[in-house]
């Protein structure tokens, strides 16, 4: 049996062991977390330590699995909204609408530009939420705690837009098959352009309080790099990749819900390390303000859904009045929903990089397969070998850099 | 697009032959099937050659399809994509269903390696070469593979919930 099937502990046993008697070193292994205050999730790091530094790691995985792909496979297909915002919770709003578009690709539904711009906006507030999140632990880790309390107020601010477009917060649900359950408000646009408003000078002076600081510079600097290529290999997507030097963006690459109208840049990096990855996200929240001043000014006039009454609820006075309508709600209630069978592979960029949904149909109510390519657990692998040879304080603040939530990697 | 799909067919076709089949564009992807035997080495010319450059793993995942004959009764699918002319293929390979079996990829592309490891854990698909196959997100001492069709979603005694209208236990066609 090879060594790298035993758990980690009994393996690391051996090497102390072996390593006290070749040259009497005094190697430990430390365990951090499932719960640790650092990690920001529930996942466990078992790290072969000689004194402060990291001789080698093993993640493990799972604590939070709740069987997403196999619920899936069991619900109608609109009941699986709810089993993506609990993925990336820091950025739901993309998820939701990243399944809404596997689904009208599935069905083949065109959407009206409306509701693809209200989709934009959506989306790129909800990367700024994951972004100042991210941005502002990274601060924490590093020992500023202000700018964390600081910017976070902002995240509220998101949040309450969240609130009035369909009353969730956290993990919000939103949306339907063809567009949203219902109009935004003027309340909502006066939420929004209030905060295009307030947030650019707090994120201004966010930046100012990090980005040529000096103790922050030598945390961060030359921390948990990764070369370009080996990023490629791991499978690195978004603001991690782009760090490492390569401009890989799904909104350019293969443009959905109407990207392709906006002028927007794609920061990169250069080194990959923890402050480049610091760096793009803070220039990323810039140019998502920049996609949805974009997004507000052009917002056409419109319906807020598709004209696709076989999957989209009709109101509910229709449904009261009008058998028709009446006969739509109960089958779209009860899942009676026409699908083909087909397979489709849809991808999104997410918070933290390309958020893929494959769904094989067979015609019935529910999905025969759905899997969800899920970026932070396709570049978590990659953790120990960037903190190999690194300070324990320096894991940390690569950690809470690549921005690892334990939701999406346990789904 | 400067890479054609017909270039892609053309290519996989005169280098494996038989091996390669089925080549169908779907949606917006092009996908074909691959006999497990030779999935590894399609895969490795898909990513080395000069003209297709399929230089990204973006995806693997584990298909269970009990209702198909013996041989097809598990598949594995991967996504590929080439960055340079931004194309996206899908290729399966059926694999056996009492002894499904396939060679791990994770020495060309280290992101298999977990997803390979995630794939046994929820199928028990043997990956042969992986330096590391056991379990990932389900605990080390289970014995079932949770993804397959016939493990039930819930405890099958309880009575409280009529499945006919939340599982797939009906055909609605």
């Amino acid at each position: 049996m090879s060594d790298l099937l035993l758990p980690p502990e009994h393996r690391y046993a051996k090497i102390i062991e072996q390593r006290k008697n070749e040259d009497g070193s005094e190697l430990s292994v430390l365990n951090l977390g499932p719960t640790h205050p650092a990690t920001h999730g529930i996942f466990q790091n078992i790290l072969l330590m000689d004194g402060e530094r990291v001789l080698d790691g093993e993640g493990t995985v799972g604590y939070i699995h709740r069987a997403f792909e196999k619920i899936a496979e069991n619900r109608p297909f609109y009941q699986i909204t709810p089993l993506t915002d609990r993925m990336n919770y820091c950025s739901s709003p993309i998820n939701n609408m990243g399944w809404w578009m596997t689904l009208e690709k599935t069905l083949d539904i065109e959407v009206p530009k409306r509701v693809q711009y209200m989709r934009v906006i959506i989306m790129e507030l909800a990367r700024i939420a994951d972004h100042i999140i991210c941005n502002s632990v990274l601060g924490v880790d590093t020992g500023a705690l202000t700018g964390f309390l600081y910017v976070f107020q902002y995240r509220e601010k998101i949040y309450e837009i969240y609130e009035e477009i369909c009353g969730a917060r956290l993990t919000t649900n939103m949306g339907r098959i063809g567009g949203f359950e219902r109009d935004w408000t003027p309340e909502v646009f006066k939420k929004i352009n209030e905060f295009l408003e307030e947030f650019p000078a707090i994120w201004q002076e966010f930046e100012n309080l990090l980005t040529r600081n000096r103790i922050f510079m030598d945390r961060t600097i030359g921390v948990g790099p990764i070369s370009a290529e080996k990023a490629m290999s791991y499978g690195f997507t978004g603001p991690n990749l782009r760090a490492a030097g390569i401009d890989y963006d799904v909104r350019v690459m293969t443009p959905y819900s109407s990207y392709e109208d906006f002028d927007f840049d794609i920061p990169v990096g250069e080194s990959g390390d923890t402050y480049d990855r610091f760096c793009v996200r803070n220039a990323e929240v810039w140019e998502s303000l920049k996609i949805i001043r974009q997004a507000i000014d052009k917002m056409p006039e419109g319906p807020f859904h598709a004209d696709v009454p076989d999957y989209y609820l009709p109101p509910k006075e229709d449904v009261y009045n009008n058998m028709e309508a009446l006969i739509y709600h109960f089958k779209i209630v009860m899942g009676e929903v026409p699908v083909p069978k087909t397979e489709t592979y849809h991808a999104v960029e997410g918070g933290n990089g390309e958020l893929g949904f494959y769904l094989i149909t067979d015609g019935s109510r529910t999905p025969y397969r759905l899997h969800f390519r899920r970026p932070c657990f396709i570049y978590y692998q990659a953790f120990n070998d960037m903190i190999k040879g690194q300070m324990l304080s320096d894991a940390i603040a690569t950690l809470s850099s690549l921005n690892v939530i334990a939701g999406e990697l346990d789904a | 697009m400067a890479l054609e799909t017909s270039v892609i067919q053309d290519k996989l076709t005169s280098k494996f032959g038989e091996s390669v089949t089925g080549f169908i564009q779907i949606k917006d992807i092009f996908s074909f099937e691959v006999a497990p035997s030779a999935m590894k080495e399609v895969m490795r010319y898909l990513k080395e050659d000069e003209e297709l450059r399929f230089n990204f793993l973006t995806d693997l995942c584990g298909i269970h399809y009990p209702d198909n004959e013996k041989e097809r009764q598990f598949a594995m699918a991967y996504h590929m994509h080439n960055w340079v002319d931004n194309v996206h293929i899908r290729f399966k390979s059926y694999l056996n269903g009492d002894n499904p079996e396939i060679d791990t990829v994770s020495d060309l592309f280290l992101s298999a390696n977990w997803q390979e490891r995630e794939t046994y854990d929820f199928y028990g698909i043997i990956f042969k070469g992986h330096p590391q196959l056991k379990r990932i997100l389900n605990m080390d001492e289970m014995t079932s593979f949770p993804m397959r069709k016939e493990f039930p979603l819930e405890d099958g005694g309880r009575t409280d919930k009529d499945d006919r209208f939340f599982g797939r236990t009906t055909d609605n066609n």
